[in-house]
């Protein structure tokens, strides 16, 4: 780890991408990110890499596609509206098996919505969000630190698996000043070697990059391989801290929301409740195995988001009906108090319905 | 597998061959179209220029959306219309390649309009080829947006055929290009006859060239025959396209980064249109 310094979320993200090797980025503005292009468009040619303005978050993604199809790390990054618009590339990465991260800094909707942060798009992220049969790794980080390391996690497993990877922050997130430890960079000659880049076919047979199989029974095949690859990948990558594990009560929930809910359940401890906390950092794979830790001994779960309800979900079907699941959610860009997710608390552990 | 059975006799040498850039196997076109034509001219093109091994082929959606099953070539294949945005992540990788779009009417005048005219927009150093039959062909013969009035289509049905007052106009594409800074050379061939083919392949060449040479993006549009989707023979569709497509489709060179190559490619041209 190198110093210590203070830095704007979207930025620290965006440094962060460049010291993993990321030295082409492609974007449209939409708020509230725009701090990472505006970063790239000055940092990536210090350092010999290449920034577009693309026209479109279509093209953007393409552009990512052709860069990581070409072997470099390669990243966009967008806000709700715009990242429904990645979606046809994202999918199109995950068939022709392509690296690559894209970076949402999630806010209200739907449709234009507004630009206060939310939460309210990771059933988008965790269902793959585009069309046809696949998963896209999904980080959750809760503070501009974890941002950034996940920002390095995310461009390794991207290229481990050749699966594109989303992390998924928020307005809050993006806008907000922490200090961070920014690691060393990494050696761009050390990176993994890429034989399946479309290089140029010189002494070799072409390499192809495609999604195209049009016999059935090759699509199945092709679909099959790559959700052998999702099973390794939630076998092996799950991420999630779990606080007071030795709870009675544990509060679910991830990035911003989930340090709201640290103040909450400080303050119900304070008066004696027994209230932990389970909060993925990868949200797809979805950290099934940190709920089995509590799970057993847990008496309910709350699951506290900037949405109306989608994580809670992936709850219910971890804790598979051993006890019960509440919900609590602000959503359109209003951000839950800690003063809400107690009273919340206090209903779960005395057994009220509303 | 015929050239290995083939034993050439001797004396003999061979003056018409299959381009390294291609593949010896058989295309999925129909009979009559000329696609299997544009795909020579730009392998032979890619031989010429010694380009094969530093060459990036980035195929569409359409008919030539297997294009890297033809080409003997590294191949990335693209989402509907994004070809050259995929063609600009690549060229940025890897500036020293060849990096080339082969592109249907559909492809990159409907659904990517927006990405051809914005890699030309940036002059990006790619090479596009433009295949307008004035149809859709893959999906069954509908409408496309350089479909001719009064031309009928599935989507644009009998009795009037493409319909102005609801469908509007076609559209150039190299009138349109042509306008843009960071276009280095605009032309618009033909593949209806030996003499259209052999200009469209100077065409291609100078496409190629435009990017070797960094001047920005070069665009090849190719007025093809659909004789399927169009139901005519194959001849009849090739005059079809020299009757109607050409008064629509002016052939020529729009743009030429050199004044000189504009000049040169005028003169030969006026020798041809009068022919």
């Amino acid at each position: 780890m190198g110093q210590r310094v203070l830095m704007k979320g979207n930025e620290a993200l965006a440094e962060a991408a460049v010291r993993a090797g990321c030295r082409f980025f492609f974007g449209y503005p939409i708020t509230p990110q725009n701090e990472i292009p505006e970063y790239m468009s000055r940092r990536l040619p210090e350092v010999g890499g290449t920034f577009i303005q693309a026209e479109s978050e279509l093209a953007a993604i393409n552009m990512v596609y052709g860069a990581a199809g070409a072997g470099a790390r390669a990243m966009t990054s967008s806000s709700s509206p715009g990242v429904s618009l990645k979606q046809e590339g994202i999918s199109y990465m995950a068939a022709a098996e392509l690296p690559g991260v894209v970076v949402n800094m999630v806010r209200g909707g739907p449709g234009l919505g507004g630009i206060q942060p939310a939460q309210s798009d990771y059933y988008q992220a965790t269902r793959g969000g585009g069309h046809g049969d696949y998963r896209t790794i999904v980080f959750g980080p809760a503070t501009v630190q974890e941002g950034v390391d996940v920002m390095s996690k995310a461009f390794e497993l991207a290229d481990k698996y050749r699966t594109p990877v989303v992390i998924l922050g928020d307005g809050m997130m993006g806008q907000m000043m922490e200090p961070v430890s920014l690691p060393e960079p990494l050696e761009l000659a050390k990176l993994p070697l890429k034989p399946w880049a479309t290089t140029g076919a010189k002494g070799r047979r072409p390499n192809i990059i495609n999604s195209l199989f049009l016999d059935a029974e090759e699509c199945e095949k092709h679909n099959l391989a790559l959700q052998a690859k999702y099973d390794i990948i939630q076998a092996t990558e799950q991420m999630a801290e779990i606080a007071f594990p030795d709870s009675d009560w544990f509060v679910v929930a991830y990035g911003t929301t989930a340090r709201i809910c640290r103040e909450a359940i400080q303050e119900a401890r304070a008066q004696g409740l027994s209230v932990g906390m389970v909060r993925p950092i990868t949200l797809w794979p979805f950290p099934v195995n940190a709920f089995e830790k509590v799970v057993e001994r847990a008496k309910g779960f709350l699951t506290v988001e900037m949405s109306l309800g989608q994580m809670v979900d992936d709850v219910r079907l971890a804790v598979n009906g051993r006890c019960p699941v509440r919900f609590f959610g602000r959503t359109g860009g209003m951000v839950p108090s800690d003063e809400e997710v107690l009273a919340e608390i206090e209903k779960m552990v005395e057994g009220r319905t509303r | 597998m015929v050239d290995k059975e083939f034993e050439r006799p001797k004396g003999t040498e061979i003056v018409y061959e299959r381009p390294k850039s291609l593949t010896d196997v058989v295309t999925h076109y129909c009979p009559g179209c000329t696609h299997g034509i544009a795909h020579r001219l730009v392998a032979e093109v890619l031989d010429e220029l010694d380009a094969r091994e530093r060459a990036v082929l980035v195929a569409p959606v359409g008919c030539s959306v297997l294009a890297y099953n033809y080409f003997n070539l590294d191949t990335q294949q693209a989402a509907h219309g994004r070809a050259p945005a995929v063609a600009t992540g690549i060229k940025r990788v890897l500036p020293d390649r060849v990096v080339f779009t082969y592109q249907g009417d559909g492809d990159l005048a409907a659904i990517g309009t927006a990405e051809i005219v914005h890699a030309a927009v940036r002059g990006e150093r790619i090479t596009v080829i433009f295949i307008n039959n004035a149809i859709f062909g893959m999906t069954g013969g509908q409408m496309a947006p350089t479909t001719l009035l009064g031309q009928e289509t599935t989507t644009s049905p009998k009795p009037t055929g493409r319909l102005a007052e609801r469908a509007g106009y076609p559209i150039r594409v190299c009138e349109m290009l042509s306008q843009l800074d960071g276009a280095a050379y605009v032309a618009r061939g033909s593949l209806s006859s030996p003499q259209n083919i052999a200009k469209a392949k100077r065409h291609i060449r100078k496409a190629f060239q435009a990017q070797l040479e960094g001047h920005g993006l070069g665009i090849v549009e190719l007025l093809s025959s659909c004789n399927v989707g169009w139901k005519m023979s194959p001849v009849d569709a090739l005059k079809w396209i020299d009757s109607h497509m050409v008064p629509v489709f002016p052939l020529g060179v729009f743009k030429d980064w050199s004044a000189a190559g504009v000049e040169a490619a005028r003169l030969a041209d006026s020798g041809v249109a009068a022919g």
